[in-house]
């Protein structure tokens, strides 16, 4: 049985493509057929964060147009079999393709995959409505700030009104250093306000950085936290039960004698 | 935290999450212009089984205050039902 799943936000910049790139490397290498859908036209980034730029040959809107076939315009990926890549056009707007075109063309997409994975535009125009067209099932990211919450919650409201069903959540970009001297929303408050289920936690990770200059998922490094957070993520996707990692930080030496002379 | 001189300051995500509380629940209703509507009527039905009103004259608003926002209702009552304090 296979799955199509819309990573999406509202607010932009808050770690869509990075989620979908390193969930989509997470799920091939458990052996799953998948393919990567940049929805974001006319902005594209899954193809550098993955690393298959070079290899891009037709995009998204050449299949809707018919200027080729969709087999044509998936693009391998050169590391793990099974995961393939559908770029974004980088020339057209979000207007170039209709919410009933990707609905046929993600659908079209599930008969020889496993999991399709939608990568959404920021906003909650067009491309939003596009993005989520085809897609069973959503994940919302968002990272432990204001507006990052609140646009969250403004999606969750959308997508419950077009019929999605318990949207799932992560929060990115976790600073358990700052969570810990009470200047950043932990997760149990996020939850709580939000009122979804939590399916992944995602450290800050200078790592993410670095893999994004690489074109090399962090899933790929065994050392990355961040990395660990989306395998654990992708496990459960696929209906493992796997704990949450555990991202609290004690204080130092240093932090607890500052607390203490101030008290 | 105590701050430098010892007065006691707010952690940022308290401020953080009372402020998103607000915003959430004023964003929430505006999307959803019906709810005022449905809570009027269901405001409707809950009072009247105890007392007569007029439910042309119904009024549901926000009241703002820094920390809370309250649901202020002012409702008619045009008599009050014979045995309403009874409990049924
Ligand atoms: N866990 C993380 N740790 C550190 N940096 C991160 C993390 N997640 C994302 N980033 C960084 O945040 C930036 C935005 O990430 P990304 O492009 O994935 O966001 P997006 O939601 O797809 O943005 P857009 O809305 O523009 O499409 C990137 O520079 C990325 O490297
Ligand atoms: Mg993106």
């Amino acid at each position: 049985m296979s799955e199509a799943l819309v990573i999406t936000s509202g607010k932009g910049g808050v770690g869509k493509t990075t989620t979908c790139a390193n969930l989509g490397v997470a799920l091939a290498s458990l052996g799953h057929k998948v393919v990567l859908v940049d929805a974001d036209i006319g902005l594209r980034n899954l193809d550098v964060v993955m690393g298959l730029e070079n290899r891009i040959v037709y995009d998204l809107v050449d299949v809707v147009e018919g200027f080729c076939r969709l087999r044509q315009a998936l693009v391998k990926d050169k590391r793990l079999e099974g995961l393939y890549l559908l770029p974004a056009a980088q020339t057209k707007d979000k207007t170039a393709v209709t919410p009933e075109q990707m609905r046929n063309l993600i659908n079209e997409l599930k008969e020889g995959h496993d999991y399709v994975l939608v990568d959404c535009p920021a906003g909650i125009e067009q491309g939003f409505r596009n993005a989520v067209a085809g897609a069973d099932k959503a994940i919302i990211v968002t990272t432990p700030e204001m507006s990052a919450v609140r646009d969250a919650d403004r999606i969750i409201g959308l997508l419950e009104a077009s019929g999605f069903d318990r949207p799932k959540l992560i929060i990115n970009r976790i600073k358990p250093k700052m969570v810990a001297r009470g200047d950043m929303m932990d997760i149990d408050e996020i939850i709580d306000l939000l009122a979804i289920d939590l399916i992944g936690v995602v450290p800050d990770d200078e790592y993410i950085v670095v893999s994004t200059n690489r074109g090399e998922p962090a899933v790929l490094a065994n050392s990355s936290k961040a990395g660990e957070a989306f395998r654990n993520i992708a496990r459960r996707i696929r209906g493992e039960t796997v704990p949450f990692m555990d991202l609290t930080e004690s204080e130092t030496f240093w932090e607890r004698i500052k607390k203490f002379i101030k008290l | 935290m105590l701050g430098l001189f010892g007065k006691k300051e707010q952690q940022s995500k308290e401020v953080a999450k009372e402020r998103l509380r607000l915003v959430l629940m004023q964003d929430r209703l505006s999307l959803a212009p019906h709810t005022m509507e449905q809570m009027k009527d269901a405001v409707i039905v809950a009072i009247s089984r105890f007392v007569e009103i007029d439910p042309h004259g119904i009024e549901l608003s926000w009241k703002d205050s820094e920390r809370k926002r309250a649901l202020v209702a002012s409702i008619p009552v045009i008599s009050v039902k014979r045995g309403a304090s009874r409990d049924d």
